[in-house]
C-alpha cells in the first residue's frame, strides 16, 4: 500500500509516533490530530525534521463528536486528499475505580470505542468511494476476552474489533484494507504506572510492526507476535472455568 | 522500569528510584521530590557518575524527538534524550554527521553536553561542548534557562561536562558537519613502540581529522607501547552514497559471560593477533563510518563479557612533555603485572578550549584502559596510577571514573569550586559525593 497522505488520530501516543517517524522517513505528508497543543507540535516538529514532506495539525477533543466532520474534511483539504488513516487514541482506565462511577465507564467507552466508530463511520464512506487506501486501527489484545481485572476496557475494545471486523467485510469490495491491530503491554506513558515484566514491547518495536502491517493491509495484527498465542490459549479456556480464575 | 546501571557495573548501587521524563513540560514537581535527583539517559558512563544512590534518576531517555534541522546550514535542535545513533540515521542520508563523536553512538545529547565527550577528531575540532550554540536549563525551581555563549553565559560553562548536576538539559542545538558519503578512508599504521607513535602523531595531526592508536599494553621492553595507528579522512567522493547505518542489527550478549572468559591468556591472544594481524606496515582501506567509529557497538551490552563483577575503566590525560613519563611508566606497570587491559586507546589530544569549566579533554596525550574488577587489587593499582598521572601535571576522566579519590579529583579539575556554585541545589550524584564530601571536611 502506498501511504503518502496520512491522517494520524492520537499522534502524540507513543505507538503512533512510532509508526509516523517510519512514514515521515518515507517522505509522506501528515495530518495530526491530538488533544493537547504542546504535545502535538513536539511530535509535528519531530516528524518534520525526520523527512515528511509536510506535516499538519489540528488540537481536538476526540469526544466532541460534533467536530469529527470537520476533522476529516481539515485533513482532506490539507493533504489534498487522504490514503492511509491510523488511529491510535485510547485511555487505561483504573478498572476498579470506575466500577463505582457510572460515567467514568461511559466516558471509557467514548475514549477507546464510540470516538473511534464515529470517525471511521465519516471516513469509511470517503475511502468506499475512493477504492483504495489503508486504515490502521489500534485496539488490544484486552478486547479478545473480558477479565475482571480491564473488563471496560476490554469491552470498549472488544466491541471496536468487531466494528472493524464488519468494516473490513464491507470494503474489501473498494480494496480499502482495515488493519485491526491488537498490541500487548507496551512501554508508554498509558502504562507508566504499570509494573513492567518479560512481556512488556518498546513503542518503536510495536510502531514497527503496525508499518509493516499497514503496508501490507494485514486483517489483524498481534504485536508483538507472540500475543496471538497467548490470547488463543487465553481464549480457549471454558468459561465454567475462566469465571473462576483471578485475571 | 529499567533497572539503572552504569557501563562498567561497577561500584554495585541498589537500583535508584527511577522517574520518567516524556515530556518537555512533565517535569513541573522537581521541588516536591524530597530525594535528590539526577538526569540519566542510556548509562554509558562507566563508573558512578550517572548514578544517585538513595535519590532519584530521571530517565530522559524519552525525551527523544528532534525539534529542527535544516539541511542547508546544518543546524540541528534536538531533545536532550536523542542518540547520537538516532541522529546519524536521520542525517547521514542527508549529508550531514555528528560533530564530534564518542566511541559509541548510543550516548544521548544530553550525556554528550554533561560528559563533554571527546573523539577522534579532537586535535581539530575539540569536544562535543565546542558545537553547541545554545540549550535549555531547567531548574529545580520551575526556571527555564536558555543556555548559550552569550545568554547565562555561567551556566552554558558549567553545563558543558557538568555531569548532569547543573539541571536538566531540555533540548540542545548544535552544529553538524558535512560529509560527501558515509564512508571514511583509513590507514592503518603499525608502529613498534611509544616514539613512532609520538612521530606519526606529529605527522598526522595536520592532514588527518580522525586519529587514533590501539595500543598492545602487554609487550614490554623494546616493544613497549607497540600498537596500531588509525588515522582517517572523509571520503571526499560525491559518487559514493550516504548509507544511514551499515550495521547489522547489533548482536546481544544476552547473559553475564563467566569471569574466567576475559582473563590473560584470552587477552594476550587477542593483543598479540591483533598486532600482527597488521602484518604489513601501512594498510588502507576504505570503511562505512559504523566499523571505523563505533567498532564494539556491533556487540550489543558487550560489558557483560566482564562478567558480573563488573570492569573498571580508567583514562587520564598528560601533557606533552619530552620523554612521555607517564604514558612510558603507566604501560610498563600494566605490562609488568601480567593484568594487561584488553584495550587501550591511545591519543593526542589538540589544543580547541572547551567552554565547559569541568570538561576533561586539555592538550595532551590521554590513555584509556579497561581492567576487570578484581577487587583491592585492581584499586590499588589505580591509585598508584593517579599518582604517576598527577605528577606529570594530568588529570582522570570523570566520565570513565569509579574510585578516584577527593584529592585526585581536585588536581584534575582545580576549578571545581567555581563550578560549584552552579550545582542545582536538588542535584547530586553517586560520583559528586564520593569525590567532594571528603573536601568540604566537616559537613
Amino acid at each position: 500500500m502506498f501511504m503518502t497522505k496520512v491522517l494520524i488520530v492520537g499522534a502524540t501516543s507513543a505507538i503512533a509516533h512510532e509508526t509516523a517517524k517510519l512514514m515521515a522517513k518515507d517522505g509522506a505528508e501528515l495530518f495530526l490530530v491530538g488533544r493537547t497543543a504542546d504535545k502535538l507540535q513536539a511530535v509535528q516538529d519531530d516528524l518534520k525534521a525526520r523527512g515528511a514532506k509536510r506535516v499538519e495539525s489540528l488540537v481536538l477533543d476526540i469526544n466532541d463528536f460534533s467536530r469529527h466532520q470537520e476533522l476529516v474534511d481539515k485533513a482532506l483539504q490539507s493533504l489534498g486528499g487522504l490514503d492511509t488513516v491510523l488511529i491510535a487514541h485510547g485511555t487505561l482506565p483504573d478498572q476498579r475505580a470506575i466500577e463505582q462511577d457510572v460515567a467514568a465507564t461511559i466516558l471509557e467507552f467514548n475514549n477507546n470505542c464510540t470516538s473511534a466508530i464515529s470517525l471511521l463511520t465519516i471516513l469509511a464512506n470517503y475511502f468506499e468511494k475512493q477504492k483504495r487506501g489503508v486504515i490502521g486501527v489500534i485496539s488490544s489484545v484486552a478486547g479478545d476476552r473480558g477479565r475482571q481485572s480491564n473488563y471496560v476496557y476490554g469491552a470498549a475494545k472488544g466491541g471496536l474489533n468487531v466494528f472493524l471486523q464488519g468494516l473490513r467485510n464491507r470494503l474489501a469490495a473498494s480494496r480499502v484494507a482495515v488493519v485491526t491491530i491488537k498490541p500487548g503491554f507496551v512501554d508508554t506513558p498509558m502504562t507508566a504506572h504499570l509494573k513492567k515484566g518479560p512481556l512488556f514491547a518498546s513503542a518503536e518495536k510495536v510502531g514497527g510492526d503496525v508499518y509493516k502491517a499497514m503496508k501490507k493491509g494485514q486483517n489483524v495484527l498481534y504485536t508483538p507476535w507472540f500475543w496471538q498465542g497467548i490470547m488463543l490459549i487465553i481464549k480457549s479456556v471454558p468459561e465454567a472455568i475462566f469465571k473462576k480464575l483471578k485475571l | 522500569m529499567r533497572r539503572p546501571e552504569s557501563w562498567g557495573r561497577y561500584p554495585s548501587i541498589k537500583p535508584e528510584n527511577i522517574k520518567a521524563v516524556h515530556w518537555r513540560n512533565d517535569l513541573t514537581d522537581l521541588q516536591q521530590i524530597d530525594k535528590t535527583v539526577l538526569p540519566y539517559g542510556l548509562g554509558r558512563s562507566y563508573g558512578d557518575s550517572c548514578r544517585n544512590e538513595d535519590g532519584i534518576l530521571l530517565d530522559t531517555s524519552n525525551l527523544n524527538r528532534f525539534i529542527y534541522f535544516d539541511e542547508h546550514t546544518g543546524l540541528i535542535r534536538c531533545e536532550a534524550g536523542v542518540s547520537l545513533a538516532e541522529i546519524l540515521e536521520v542525517v547521514v542520508p542527508r549529508g550531514w554527521f555528528v560533530p564530534v563523536t564518542p566511541g559509541t553512538k548510543y550516548v544521548t545529547v544530553g550525556g554528550a553536553i554533561a560528559n563533554d565527550v571527546h573523539g577522534k577528531n579532537h586535535h581539530r575540532n575539540g569536544t562535543f561542548g565546542c558545537h553547541v550554540t545554545c540549550f535549555e536549563l531547567l531548574r529545580s525551581d520551575g526556571q527555564r534557562l536558555f543556555c548559550s555563549p552569550e545568554q547565562n553565559r555561567d551556566f552554558f560553562r558549567a553545563t558543558i561536562g557538568g555531569l548532569g548536576l547543573t539541571g536538566v538539559i531540555l533540548w540542545a542545538e548544535f552544529h553538524l558537519k558535512p560529509i560527501q558519503n558515509s564512508f571514511i578512508d583509513v590507514e592503518e599504521i603499525r608502529f613498534s613502540n611509544l616514539d613512532e607513535f609520538f612521530e606519526i602523531t606529529a605527522q598526522s595531526d595536520q592532514d588527518f581529522e580522525y586519529t587514533v592508536s590501539w595500543v598492545d599494553c602487554l609487550a614490554k621492553g623494546k616493544n613497549l607501547g607497540r600498537g596500531v595507528f588509525m588515522r582517517g579522512n572523509n571520503n571526499p567522493s560525491k559518487y559514493l552514497t550516504s548509507a544511514a547505518s551499515n550495521m547489522m542489527l547489533p548482536i546481544s550478549v544476552p547473559l553475564d559471560a563467566p569471569e574466567f572468559l576475559l582473563n590473560n591468556l584470552t587477552m594476550k591472544a587477542f593483543n598479540t593477533t591483533f598486532y600482527y594481524a597488521h602484518y604489513k606496515k601501512v594498510r588502507y582501506k576504505t570503511v562505512p563510518y559504523d566499523p571505523y567509529f563505533y567498532p564494539l557497538d556491533f556487540l550489543d551490552r558487550w560489558n557483560k563479557l566482564y562478567g558480573k563483577r563488573g570492569f573498571l575503566q580508567y583514562q587520564f590525560v598528560v601533557p606533552f612533555d619530552n620523554n612521555n613519563y607517564a604514558i612510558r611508566e603507566v604501560l610498563s606497570r600494566i605490562a609488568n603485572s601480567g593484568g594487561g587491559s584488553f584495550l587501550a586507546v591511545l591519543k593526542a589530544f589538540g589544543k580547541v578550549e572547551s567552554p565547559g569549566m569541568l570538561s576533561f579533554p586539555r592538550p595532551g596525550v590521554t590513555l584509556a584502559l579497561d581492567f576487570a574488577y578484581h577487587g583491592e587489587k585492581t584499586l590499588k593499582m589505580l591509585e598508584e596510577f593517579d599518582q604517576i598521572v598527577f605528577e606529570s601535571g594530568g588529570a582522570i576522566y570523570p566520565a570513565k571514573d569509579a574510585r578516584m579519590s577527593a584529592a585526585s579529583f581536585e588536581r584534575s579539575f582545580p576549578k571545581w569550586q567555581e563550578f560549584q556554585q552552579y550545582i542545582d541545589p536538588k542535584f547530586s550524584s553517586s560520583f559528586w559525593r564520593r569525590v567532594t564530601d571528603p573536601l568540604k571536611g566537616a559537613d
